[in-house]
């Protein structure tokens, strides 16, 4: 088994290094330009049933 | 063609519900799995046992009633609550409850240390009516518990159902339950050094004072008066490298 | 397929006649013998109820949706609201006048907590989220709720888990998991109606007409999905025996603390935050007559939110026996998670960018507004109290209590009445509400009650925690815990005053919402601002 002292260190490095990418990757498919117009779409559709 | 793009999409929520779970659940993981693994989680102490036929029974009325909305059983490691409270809970105090009683609100005062602190006539007349003893209490009064028998004929299949979740009750314990109850309520009974055994630091009373029957407050004030007093403090070193977390 | 359907549903209700009826002949104790005969008395009535109903809910050109099982949440949604409303106001006063707890056992503070904050967070909240993701789903997916009777199963069953989770706790069937109190066979009927409910939902959006998945339905989808996960997890339990309502829970102590604050502050965060979310990304434009204000913020909120929220727990475990690295952790995530709540609150706030006079015009549109102004002040205070430093004073105190129903009344209930003054006129039909002024009152009356409820809290929170550490210049201690409990009377009553108002204010929405949907309109009411009366015809 892992010990703590293992642990610790692989999250500290490893562990930020993976969420820090995984967020940038969220933040490239909100803000990449083909999908405005996507989202654009997607925004009104409340606004246009009933 | 209309069937292949209806295909993408039915994929997409599922994949949007599956990437939801995953991303979700990291969290959970990283922080409950390694409570499981690592053996610091626990600190090394003597003293801690599986709790009495009658001290469990009185667990689950201390769980029924929902005390723990109003007293908490964890002492924090600040300085005033060691003052007011005594030594701090250690995790160890805690392996054998399912659930854990730490509470979330001091409405009323901590409990992790009340064993031992009032006699059984206090707590007697506190359950009866709280205001009786401590004008500016605002906690319910339970005088139908001194009154209500205890059920415990099915004591032994409580303590097996707390086997199969890991406290370790022998066999002996659980066949000795039933009679365990009366044993602990009877200080004069002939099994008194076998439960004793059984149960190192137990204590052996009429706890309601009524030895007409076992009453559900005979149950309460025993849970209560063991509650911290199984640790021996004396020697547990806190700065050891093997308590430190 | 509608033959199957009726045959399997009639099978299911026919064995869980059979299922009640031999779990209350056996029944050990007595909570167990009444919630046998409940669960078959809910499959007879649930015969009855097919029968009744086998040839309604078609859909029509006019109304393709399935709407009755909206209009019979938000009817439930009401009813739970006030009772929740109710009971809390009880318990404020029993901890103010401690001799309302009668000194029996079903009504001491101890078994009608539970009740207030179930009522409150599940009938209340549960409703009104079935109610608004079930009305929205169909309107953003433009197709019809999936399934015949699922999800009257849906409606129904929850109904019934609530009752079984109720008379429960009054009757002392409780595991005391805090916002998870309901005994294992309780949480085994949720588990089945809760993947009934995920069926349904994720069916309707797999056939929808419209090309993208509104960001409504993620935040639902997350709700549904993570409630899931986390009420298996949490509720792991051995039944002593199969005809009794107690168990013991799997885990214990230290992990089973973590386990339960995992579960219990997610309930916050999927239940209480990413399924009302659902609920604002929706009512609020259609309010504003306006797209929401980014909705690449929303992605951005969206995997945020629910990445961050998960880890938060730990900080309900300050300074206890938790090893030091996992309240890290849980403080470390709870002060990031600040960002992602803002993000949500300034995507709701500036919806309105262009639009602000119907702050001052549309009452309904200031309740949605101030609801989410609420979501932001919550969830700033929440970081700031999962601070170790912090903590330290509010743990175990009233500020927590404030904290919670500064979420609860300020956000959770008034996006809730803000959907209800919007989906009542919508699902009756009706040209408008049948009176705005009223929903002025409601909301000032309900807002002067949240502001001294939870002023209240944090004066005797603040104080109380103050006085656990004062010291004598001896060094000793300076006050013993009963005096502590002496100096939070008069808070303890100003609450109650808050509670009572903040249920007035309740009852006159549902006088309201009662006249709206029999067709009254109020007359001597000043003109409707044109852009409000077609909102939702």
């Amino acid at each position: 088994m892992m010990s703590y002292e293992e642990i610790r260190s692989a999250a500290g490095s490893y562990g930020l290094i993976y969420f820090i990418l995984m967020f940038i990757g969220v933040l490239i498919y909100a803000l990449w330009p083909g999908n405005r117009k996507k989202f654009d779409d997607a925004a009104r559709i409340p606004l246009e049933e009933d | 063609m209309k069937r292949f793009r209806h295909e993408i999409i039915e994929k997409n929520s599922i994949l949007l519900l599956i990437g939801t779970l995953i991303v979700a659940s990291i969290g959970g993981i990283v922080e409950i799995v390694p409570l499981f693994y690592l053996e610091s989680t626990i600190e090394k102490v003597e003293g801690v046992r599986p709790y009495s036929p009658l001290e469990l029974a009185g667990r689950n009325i201390y769980i029924r009633e929902g005390c723990y909305g109003c007293h908490s059983q964890m002492v924090r490691t600040l300085r005033d609550e060691v003052e007011r409270w005594g030594h701090y809970s250690l995790a160890a105090e805690s392996i054998y409850d399912h659930p854990f009683q730490w509470g979330s609100k001091r409405t009323g005062p901590d409990l992790a240390r009340v064993g031992g602190r009032y006699s059984d006539d206090w707590h007697v007349a506190h359950m009866k009516n709280p205001r009786s003893l401590v004008p500016e209490s605002i906690m319910p009064g339970y005088p139908f518990l001194a009154q209500t028998p205890l059920k415990y004929d099915d004591i032994a299949a409580h303590l097996a159902a707390n086997r199969t979740v890991g406290v370790p009750y022998t066999d002996d314990m659980i066949a000795k339950a039933v009679s365990d109850v009366r044993t602990q309520t009877n200080p004069e009974s002939d099994d008194g050094d076998a439960f004793m055994a059984r149960y190192p630091k137990a204590q052996q009373r009429d706890f309601d004072a009524n030895p007409k029957m076992v009453s559900e407050l005979d149950a309460l004030i025993a849970y209560m008066q063991m509650l911290g007093t199984l640790v021996d403090f004396s020697g547990y070193k806190a700065d050891s490298p093997e308590n430190r977390r | 397929m509608p033959a199957i359907s009726n045959a399997l549903w009639s099978l299911f209700m026919v064995g869980g006649t059979a299922l009640g009826a031999t779990l209350a002949i056996n029944a050990a104790d007595p909570g167990y013998l009444v919630h046998g005969v409940l669960l078959g008395a809910f499959c007879v009535l649930g015969l009855v109820f097919m029968y009744a109903r086998r040839g309604a809910d078609v859909a029509t050109d006019a109304s393709p949706y399935n709407d009755s099982v909206v209009r019979a949440a938000v009817i439930a949604c009401t009813f739970w609201g006030i009772t929740g409303f109710l009971v809390g106001l009880v318990i404020a006063l029993q901890l103010a006048f401690p001799a309302l707890n009668l000194d029996l056992p079903w009504t001491s503070f101890g078994r009608l907590r539970p009740l207030h904050t179930s009522a409150v967070i599940f009938a209340f909240g549960g409703n009104a989220l079935i109610a608004c993701s079930f009305f929205i789903v169909q309107r953003t997916c433009r197709v019809r709720l999936a399934g015949r009777w699922a999800p009257w199963f849906v409606f129904w069953g929850y109904q019934l888990f609530i009752v079984l989770a109720a008379t429960g706790y009054v009757l002392g069937v409780t595991q005391s998991k805090e916002y998870a109190e309901p005994e294992w066979y309780v949480d085994l009927w949720l588990t089945i109606v809760w993947v009934v409910y995920l069926l349904v939902f994720l069916v309707t959006v797999m056939r929808r007409r419209e090309p993208h998945i509104y960001v409504a339905n993620w935040f639902f989808l997350a709700f549904i999905i993570t409630v899931a996960m986390l009420h298996v997890v949490n509720n792991l339990a051995v039944p002593v025996s199969f005809f009794g309502a107690k168990s013991y829970v799997v885990f214990a102590g230290v992990q089973d603390a973590m386990i339960q604050w995992w579960y219990a502050h997610n309930a916050v965060g999927f239940f209480l935050t990413a399924g009302f979310l659902g609920i604002m990304y929706y009512f609020v434009p259609k309010r504003a007559e306006r797209p929401i204000y980014s909705y690449r913020l929303s992605v951005v909120h969206f995997w945020s939110l629910i990445f961050l929220y998960i880890w938060a727990g730990p900080h309900h475990l300050h300074y206890t026996a938790l090893p030091d690295w996992a309240q890290t952790l849980g403080m470390t995530f709870s002060i990031m998670l600040w960002m992602p709540s803002w993000g949500g609150m300034i995507n709701g706030l500036m919806t309105l960018s262009g639009a602000w006079d119907k702050l001052r015009t549309d009452p309904v549109m200031r309740m949605l507004v101030v609801s989410v102004a609420f979501y932001g002040m919550s969830t700033f205070e929440g970081p700031v109290m999962s601070i170790k430093a912090v903590n330290a004073l509010s743990h175990y105190t009233d500020w927590t209590i404030g904290h919670v129903h500064s979420g609860a009344l300020g956000w959770v209930a008034f996006v809730s009445f803000g959907a209800l003054y919007m989906l009542v006129p919508s699902l009756w039909k009706r040209e408008r509400l049948y009176s705005l002024r009223m929903v002025e009152w409601h909301f000032w009356i309900a807002t002067i009650g949240i502001l001294l409820y939870i002023t209240a809290m944090w004066v005797s929170g603040i104080m109380q925690g103050l006085m656990w550490r004062a010291y004598d210049n001896l060094g000793f201690l300076e006050y013993s815990f009963v005096e502590t409990v002496e100096a939070m009377h008069p808070y303890y009553m100003i609450r109650a005053l808050g509670g009572a108002l903040f249920l007035t204010g309740a009852l006159i929405m549902v006088y309201n919402l009662w006249r709206t949907a029999r067709g009254d309109v109020r007359i001597a009411e000043p003109e409707v601002p044109p852009n409000i009366a077609p909102v939702m015809a």
